[in-house]
C-alpha cells in the first residue's frame, strides 16, 4: 500500500479522518493534509523541535513520526493550546516576556513546555533548561524563554482551573 | 521521501513473513527517530517499514524471576528510564537511556534501535555491553542469541541478516554487590553526539575490597563500539585501589583505536577513553557499594 492509506485520530479533542501516503511525516500530514500550519518545519531531521507535538501524552517531533503510524492517537499540537480565545498561561507569558523573536521556534517551544509542566507543575529552572535541550532557538539566547516557563508555571500553579 | 509502503504486524511470526515477503527493501520501524530520516534523506533505500510497535514482545520490558530483565527492541527511552525498578536495578541503563537526543527523541527511541542502528558512538550500545546484554534475533531460520559485544560489526551495519529482526535484550540479574555506570564526553551540556563514551560494569567482593569481575566498553573510538576484556581483565581479582583501576583505564585507552574528525582528534579520543574509563569504574563502585 504506497497509495493513501486511512487514518483516524483524535487531534485537540476533535475526531479526524483522513488519507495519508505512507512516506508522510506526522508534520508533513499536519501541515499539507489536513492545514494545521502551526507546528513548524524547522530542520526536518528531529534536532531543532519547531515542529513538536503531543501523541498520546508523550511529546515528539512530528518529523520523526509517520502520519500512518498514528491511527487511533490523541494527538495535540499548538493550535490546541489555547481555550478557544483565551491564550494559554504559556502563551500569555511568552508574549509578556517578550520570549520570541522571529517564532519559528514558538510553537515547539510552547508545546514542549506544556508537556513538561502538565506532568511536573512544580519543575524549576534547571529542570525546564534540560527538558527544553531539544528546542533550538537561534534568536532569543533562551533566558527569555526560560523566565516566561518559569513564569507560566508559577501562574499555573496560582491559578490551575486556568490551565 | 522516497515512496514506501508500511506494514504493521501484529505479532513476530506476522512480521518474519512481512520481513521474508519484501525482501532486503524492507526495514524495521521502531521510535523512527534514525530511519525515518535516513529514508528521507536518501541515506537508506526503504521500500517497506516494517512498524513492530504493535507486538507485545517488541514493546514491553520486564523481569524474569531470577533477577534478569529483557527490553523490547521497540520500547522508548522515557518509558524505561521512567520505571522506578529499572532505575533501582539497572541504573547504567538509565544513564544511556536518558542522554540519547532529547525528550522529543526519549519519547520514541529505543535501545534496540540504537543498536540496530549500529553508530561507533551510539549512547546506549557500551552499556549494553558492559551489562552483558544478549540481543534476542527472531528469523525465517528460527531464533538466535548473539552477545551485544559481537552484533555491530561496521559503521551502520550488524549481523542481521535479510528476513531478521531484533526482538529484545535480555540482561542478566546484577550479582551480589554489583554496579554500573556510562559516561559520555561531549562539549556542551545536552543534545550532542559522544566525542567518546565508555561503560563499566563491576562486581564486588562482600568487604568491597576488591574487585570480582569487571566488563568494560567503550564507544566513538573504533569502527563499532568496543568491549575491552583486558580492561575488565585487568580488574578483576585484584583490590579496589587507584593504581588497579588506572590500569584498567590504560587498557581501554590501548584498545581505543579511534579517527580524528570534526568531533575531536585521535589523541584526544584515546585520552578520553581512558579518563572515562575511570570515571564509570568509580562511579560503578559507588553504585556497587549503594552510595
Amino acid at each position: 500500500m504506497t497509495g493513501r492509506t486511512y487514518v483516524s485520530a483524535r487531534i485537540n479533542g476533535e475526531q479526524r479522518d483522513f488519507l495519508v501516503e505512507p512516506r508522510q511525516s506526522l508534520l508533513e500530514t499536519l501541515r499539507d493534509e489536513l492545514g494545521m500550519t502551526g507546528a513548524k518545519e524547522g530542520c526536518n531531521n528531529g534536532n531543532c523541535g519547531a515542529c513538536n507535538v503531543i501523541v498520546n501524552g508523550s511529546l515528539v517531533n512530528a518529523c520523526c513520526v509517520l502520519g500512518v503510524e498514528c491511527n487511533g492517537a490523541e494527538i495535540v499540537t499548538i493550535e490546541g493550546v489555547a481555550d478557544g480565545e483565551t491564550l494559554h498561561p504559556l502563551q500569555t507569558s511568552f508574549l509578556e516576556n517578550a520570549a520570541l523573536q522571529c517564532g519559528i521556534c514558538t510553537p515547539g517551544f510552547i508545546v514542549a513546555a506544556k508537556a513538561l509542566l502538565d506532568k511536573e507543575p512544580d519543575a524549576d529552572e534547571a529542570r525546564i533548561r534540560h527538558w527544553l535541550a531539544g528546542n533550538l532557538c537561534r534568536c532569543t539566547g533562551y533566558d527569555k524563554i526560560v523566565r516566561a516557563v518559569l513564569d507560566a508555571a508559577d501562574d499555573m500553579r496560582r491559578a490551575p482551573a486556568k490551565a | 521521501m522516497q515512496a514506501l509502503e508500511y506494514v504493521a504486524p501484529a505479532s513476530l511470526d506476522e512480521a518474519v513473513a512481512a520481513l521474508a515477503k519484501h525482501g532486503a527493501t524492507a526495514r524495521v520501524l521502531a521510535g523512527g527517530t534514525d530511519v525515518i530520516i535516513q529514508a528521507r534523506e536518501g541515506r537508506r533505500q526503504v521500500g517497506v517499514m516494517v512498524d513492530i510497535k504493535g507486538i507485545k514482545e517488541a514493546t514491553s520490558f520486564s523481569f524474569g524471576s531470577d533477577g534478569s530483565l529483557t527490553v523490547g527492541a521497540a520500547a522508548p527511552c522515557a518509558r524505561l528510564y521512567g520505571d522506578a525498578e529499572v532505575q533501582k536495578r539497572f541504573p547504567a541503563l538509565v544513564d544511556s537511556a536518558s542522554l540519547i537526543g532529547g525528550i522529543q527523541i526519549q519519547s520514541r527511541a529505543s535501545l534496540g534501535g540504537n543498536l540496530c542502528n549500529s553508530s561507533p558512538a551510539a549512547d546506549s550500545i557500551p552499556t549494553l555491553i558492559a551489562l552483558g546484554g544478549v540481543c534476542n534475533i527472531i528469523g525465517p531460520s528460527g531464533k538466535r542469541d548473539v552477545p551485544v559485544e559481537d552484533f555491530c560489526t561496521a559503521p551502520g551495519q550488524n549481523v542481521l541478516q535479510a528476513g531478521e529482526l531484533l526482538v529484545s535484550i535480555t540482561f542478566p540479574a546484577p550479582a551480589a554487590n554489583s554496579g554500573a555506570a556510562f559516561e559520555r564526553f561531549i562539549p556542551r551540556n545536552e543534545m550532542d553526539i559522544a566525542v567518546v563514551n565508555a561503560a563499566a560494569s563491576v562486581a564486588l567482593s562482600a568487604d568491597g575490597s576488591k574487585f570480582e569481575s569487571a566488563r568494560i566498553a567503550v564507544g566513538a573510538v573504533a569502527p563499532t563500539p568496543l568491549y575491552v576484556k583486558a580492561a575488565g581483565d585487568a580488574l578483576a581479582g585484584k583490590p579496589v585501589s587507584e593504581a588497579t583501576i588506572d590500569a584498567a583505564a590504560a587498557a581501554a585507552s590501548d584498545a581505543a583505536k579511534p579517527i580524528t574528525d570534526m568531533r575531536g582528534s585521535a589523541a584526544q579520543r584515546k585520552h578520553l577513553a581512558g579518563v572515562l574509563t575511570k570515571h564509570v569504574i568509580n562511579t560503578a563502585i559507588a553504585r556497587a557499594k549503594g552510595a
